[in-house]
């Protein structure tokens, strides 16, 4: 019987398989960032111990930092702290930093891919959630806890059961106005918050092949969303020419020898899977979620579920979000009032999720009510949006390009979102106060936060496009 | 090194009947900014726990004098999203030992394991009856068997049996580290790395 992608990724990084327990799974590339590291490094020191590999090892402050001031100082003193030691702990280990100011600097899961760290048939692990956005390129990535981070660190190594294989494909064509964000938003709203559990996710399909990487990378980023373990794509002419040519990709006989690899990276025709679904992207509309996890979610010009729509077991569930929301059952969303919007994050924060915001606000004016913050994944995507002229088109509009961070996405650092206020949001989570205590988030893809910006409430972002 | 083992233990629970807890609730994402493995406990489900002001919400169940325990009993799919480790240090730090529910999410579970707290796995009627015992009197003993793997209403004498990875047991139980076991192996993983080439 044929194996899947990810059956071979995994088990060609078998160690060991312990008797009755896990796999013994190395780690081809450990990314870490200030938050999930310092216990780990602090544990691995108390056992006298050295970082194994430091040189498939990576850093990059993310979670914490001022996304304004940045030659500055940090002002928060926690926040200073936990940088520091990321400083202290990569210099003690030798590991590289690319630390706020560097060129390379970022949220980790935009530098990967950037610098061509990412690549196909890679296993990847990080402290984070969201690491599964690596499995855009045919790589095996997921997030990790701080004792599995300790144990990176100290062996390359990390004990984990093999998950079971799921495939998702969606054939057909994405209409005007809808992107990969939601597609995410739409397979999490049918196979729900806990649909992926136990899983790993191959995406596949005519409208994923038509995904550009970073469509891809915001795709693969939300799997953890349904409670995948991670999501993948099998790598194609796409994510070659992605990887050509960036900092860290092989280069000369390098680069043929791992070409000839990868295309060799796709799940068997017989290859079967323990879980499939099947959707059509032409059944796919801009989406919105309007309660207090990813899976509530409807077409923007959609209307918040009924009471009766919702099963019998979900539905103290569903009242509770709807009253930390402010919304009733059966009420249409659009045109509700926006308070902030946030572009960014590592679902939304790269320079394609910058273009197609700038190209929806060109020529137009930020709503006056609105707050708005822009804030690109990486110090790369900001030098391509001021290259392009992107920054100089939302000033001109009236927004500001802040600089790189996770920012509101998960609010650790000023950039909160305050008590009761709406803000539509191009990240990833929308629990209760996650932005900030008593934020109300709305996810959505950066086309439907470009038309809330301008029109300062929720608005189907294909009202504004030309031509439609 | 990192947890007391676990074999058998004797407890009265505390019952959190919501259902989908996330890992922000249990420890918000402000709290994740400590450096070192302390006073997580006193973070646990802090924005449910304490108000605005910092006084207590006396709604929330831990702060119910009637209520104790290290046997936390709450609702299905208990600790969705992140995967901040920080949780389980909370509940472990605040002097939870095991976590029984009829769902967990994947993520919270390994961490739980990896961290000396028993995630216990009970059907949804079974977790009915926990939450009906233990409303019905407070003081509800229950007995979580380890190397029998049961969970057991102690006055009732209804038990189940629950799930274990071989391997995490018997870590639990020896209080064990899976950073020995893999330092073990560095030899072997020296020689994977080879045959890569």
């Amino acid at each position: 019987m044929g194996k899947t992608l990810f059956d071979k990724i995994w088990d060609s990084h078998v160690v060991r398989s312990v008797e009755g327990g896990p796999d013994v799974l190395y780690i081809d590339r450990h990314l870490i960032h200030e938050v999930t590291s310092p216990v780990a490094f602090l544990n691995l020191e108390r056992r006298g111990l050295q970082v194994f590999r430091p040189g498939q090892t990576v850093a990059t402050p993310d979670h914490n930092v001022p996304t304004e001031g940045q030659d500055l100082p940090i002002g928060e003193e926690l926040s200073r702290h936990q940088v520091e030691m990321l400083s202290r702990n990569c210099e003690k280990h030798g590991i590289p930093l690319y630390g706020l100011n560097h060129p390379w600097h970022g949220i980790v899961h935009v530098i990967g891919p950037e610098l061509g760290i990412t690549q196909p048939g890679m296993t990847i692990v990080c402290g984070d959630s969201h690491t599964s956005t690596h499995g855009a390129f045919g790589a095996v990535a997921f997030g990790i806890g701080t004792s599995e981070v300790e144990m990176v660190l100290a062996s390359q190594c990390i004990l984990q059961p093999k998950p079971r294989r799921m495939r998702i494909t969606i054939d057909g064509r994405l209409g005007p106005g809808v992107t990969a964000k939601d597609i995410a938003l739409y397979i999490i709203s049918k196979i729900s918050t806990s649909g992926g559990t136990g899983h790993f996710i191959e995406y596949a399909g005519s409208a994923i092949r038509a995904l550009t990487m970073e469509g891809r990378m915001t795709l693969c980023n939300l799997s953890i969303e349904s409670g995948a373990r991670g999501g993948m794509i099998a790598p194609d002419e796409t994510t070659f020419a992605y990887i050509r040519g960036r900092e860290f990709a092989p280069q000369g006989d390098a680069w043929e020898k791992a070409l000839a690899y990868w295309k060799t990276l796709k799940s068997d025709e017989d290859a079967v899977f323990d879980s499939e679904y099947r959707f059509l992207a032409e059944d796919i509309e801009p989406m919105i979620t309007y309660g207090t996890n990813p899976g509530m979610g409807i077409t923007v010009s959609g209307h918040v579920p009924l009471l009766e729509e919702v099963a019998v077991a979900e539905r103290d569930n569903f009242l509770k979000s709807l009253e930390y929301m402010g919304f009733r059952p059966g009420e249409p969303v659009a045109g509700k009032k926006v308070d902030y919007v946030f572009v960014g994050s590592c679902t939304n924060g790269r320079i394609e999720d910058l273009r197609a915001f700038a190209a929806l606000v060109k020529g137009k004016v930020k709503a006056s009510g609105v707050t708005v913050w822009i804030v690109p994944g990486s110090k790369q995507v900001e030098k391509a949006a001021r290259e392009e002229g992107l920054a100089q088109m939302l000033e001109a509009a009236g927004f500001v390009l802040r600089q790189p961070g996770c920012s509101a996405c998960l609010a650790m650092n000023d950039d909160k979102i305050p008590e009761g206020k709406y803000a539509v949001s191009t990240s990833n989570r929308n629990f209760e106060g996650r932005q900030g205590p008593g934020a109300r988030t709305l996810l959505a893809s950066p086309l439907t936060a470009a038309a809330a910006a301008i029109m300062g409430v929720i608005t189907d972002p294909r009202i504004l496009m030309e031509g439609s | 090194m990192a947890y007391e083992k676990f074999t058998t233990l004797i407890s009265t629970g505390v019952p959190l009947k919501s259902e989908n807890v996330d890992t922000d609730q249990i420890i918000p994402a402000r709290f994740l900014k400590a450096v070192e493995r302390k006073g997580f406990g006193d973070n646990l489900f802090r924005d449910w726990r304490y108000d605005r002001e910092g006084l207590p919400k006396a709604e929330f169940v831990l702060n119910d004098a009637r209520y104790s325990g290290k046997i936390l009993v709450a609702g299905k799919n208990f600790g969705s999203g992140s995967s901040r480790e920080h949780a389980a240090w909370a509940l472990y730090d605040y002097g939870f030992r095991v976590v029984v529910s009829s769902f967990f999410a994947d993520i919270f579970r390994n961490n739980a394991l990896n961290n000396g707290l028993l995630p216990v796995v009970v059907p949804p009627l079974f977790l009915g009856k926990i939450f009906a015992a233990i409303g019905h009197d407070a003081a509800t003993l229950f007995r979580v068997d380890l190397p029998q793997q049961l969970f057991t209403i102690v006055g009732s004498g209804e038990s189940v049996p629950f799930e274990i990875n071989m391997y995490k047991k018997e870590c639990l139980m020896k209080g064990l580290d899976d950073i020995d076991y893999l330092l073990s192996m560095k030899g072997e993983i020296r020689e994977f790395e080879k045959r890569g080439q």
